[in-house]
């Protein structure tokens, strides 16, 4: 259940695996991590029921200040994958959304209309699976899948070991599709230059008001499915403005990863990024 | 469900901060958690009861939680911020956040 630290599921449970591949490549994490639930408890639950707990926190008990971010750890990975990305002129960007939002087609469109303009790789991140990895070998960047069992968001400590095997070129433009979920990979940087949330139109134009705090983290909103508009009771522009109110600074651009509509935007906006981050072929 | 992953982290904060000062048991951990953090409260204390361990395997886990505040830049009101909904009720333009995404271990009480 919990990926940071793996107490809730084996420290196997993390799997690193490129398409073609048998064998995962990598298991586990590389968290010290103490599994000593043994909770010593000295219940006598007999006809007495007497319970010999000693709470005397008053014999010798102190107080220890400690005031550190409780992702303290996930934070200085995050700014370690950072400054490497920064270094070699990579351009990293989240990709978060609900399931199903457009993710990985969004990603093989990108690869086939800019492949040939920049290199281009992904990781990807699901519960299960190796499909959305297969889909992007097939559309032809190099491509990693982060299975994360039960976790529900990539962290930085997977973000840096799937980096590690993927190798992506310098002044690439690195993709990585997080679990599909708009809670909890909102929580957890990466060391990512920007998160692009992606929500369609088959979803409630509501969401950014139930989902705060991702539209809050994110940098660019795409508004995918558009295609789909004259087909659903979707408000566009009560979207954009719900997303706003959350977060005033938040771009648009609304797409379809199916048609093409409005991809040029989004290229657009991918190359300012790699000019602002020294990528991208010249 | 990353309250599980928050949890875990605030008991590996307990267990190192507990192991660095030579305490032998936590009694209580101390959090902040921002209205605007992200965190569920009461997930967070469900999740605690399984995270917990070694030292502070017994810690009773105290939060608390940090309203949302907000700064307008434009005509300079500070307000409560509900919910992210970060929009000045006075101007209608974007507000700052000041406080409210607190999540940080305040203090321990150990023996
Ligand atoms: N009509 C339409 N369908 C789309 C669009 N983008 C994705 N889809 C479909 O939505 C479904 C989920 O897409 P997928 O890319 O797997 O979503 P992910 O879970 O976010 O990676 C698939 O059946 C796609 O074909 C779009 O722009 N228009
Ligand atoms: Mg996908
Ligand atoms: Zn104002």
């Amino acid at each position: 259940m919990c990926d940071t630290c793996g107490c809730g599921q084996p420290a196997d449970a993390v799997t690193y695996r490129k398409p073609g591949q048998e064998e995962p490549v990598h298991h586990g994490h590389a968290h010290d991590h103490h599994h000593d639930h043994d909770h010593d408890h000295d219940h006598d639950h007999g006809p007495g029921h007497r319970h010999d707990h000693d709470h005397d926190h008053d014999h010798g008990s102190r107080t220890l200040a400690v005031e550190q971010d409780v992702l303290q750890k996930n934070n200085l990975l995050a700014q370690r994958n950072r400054g490497w990305f920064e270094a070699k002129g990579i351009l990293a960007l989240n990709l978060v959304s609900s399931p199903g939002s457009g993710k990985t087609t969004l990603l093989e469109r990108t690869i086939c209309d800019l492949g040939a303009e920049v290199p281009l790789a992904v990781i990807e991140g699901d519960q299960q699976t190796t499909r959305d990895a297969d889909r992007i070998a097939a559309a032809g960047a190099p491509v990693i899948q982060v299975n994360t069992g039960h976790g529900c968001h990539l962290d930085a400590a997977m973000v840096k070991r799937a980096v590690g095997e993927l190798a992506p070129a310098d002044r690439s433009l690195l993709l990585i599709e997080n679990v599909g979920n708009l809670v909890c990979p909102a929580l957890f940087d990466l060391g990512e230059a920007a998160k692009v949330v992606i929500i369609s139109v088959t979803e409630g134009d509501d969401k950014p008001l139930k989902y705060p705090t991702m539209f809050a983290a994110g940098r660019l909103c795409l508004i995918n499915k558009i295609d789909l508009l004259p087909y659903v009771d979707f408000d566009a522009d009560r979207c954009e403005r719900a997303a706003r109110a959350v977060n005033p600074d938040l771009e648009f651009l609304r797409v379809s990863a199916t048609t093409g509509e409005g991809l040029d935007a989004w290229y657009a906006w991918l190359r300012e990024r790699l000019q602002e981050s020294g990528g991208g072929v010249v | 469900m990353h309250e599980m992953s928050i949890a875990c982290s605030i008991a590996d904060i307990a267990r190192e901060q507990a192991r660095a000062a030579g305490a032998g048991r936590v009694n209580t951990v101390e959090i902040e958690v921002g209205a605007l953090a992200g965190v569920e409260v009461e997930s967070l204390r469900f999740c605690w009861d399984a995270a917990r361990s070694g030292p502070a395997a017994g810690a009773e886990l105290v939060i608390h939680e940090i309203p949302g505040r907000g700064h307008c830049p434009g005509c300079d009101l500070e307000c409560d911020v509900d919910f992210h909904v970060a929009l000045c009720p006075r101007c209608e333009g974007g507000l700052r956040i000041l406080r409210g995404r607190e999540l940080r271990v305040r203090s321990l009480n150990v023996d």
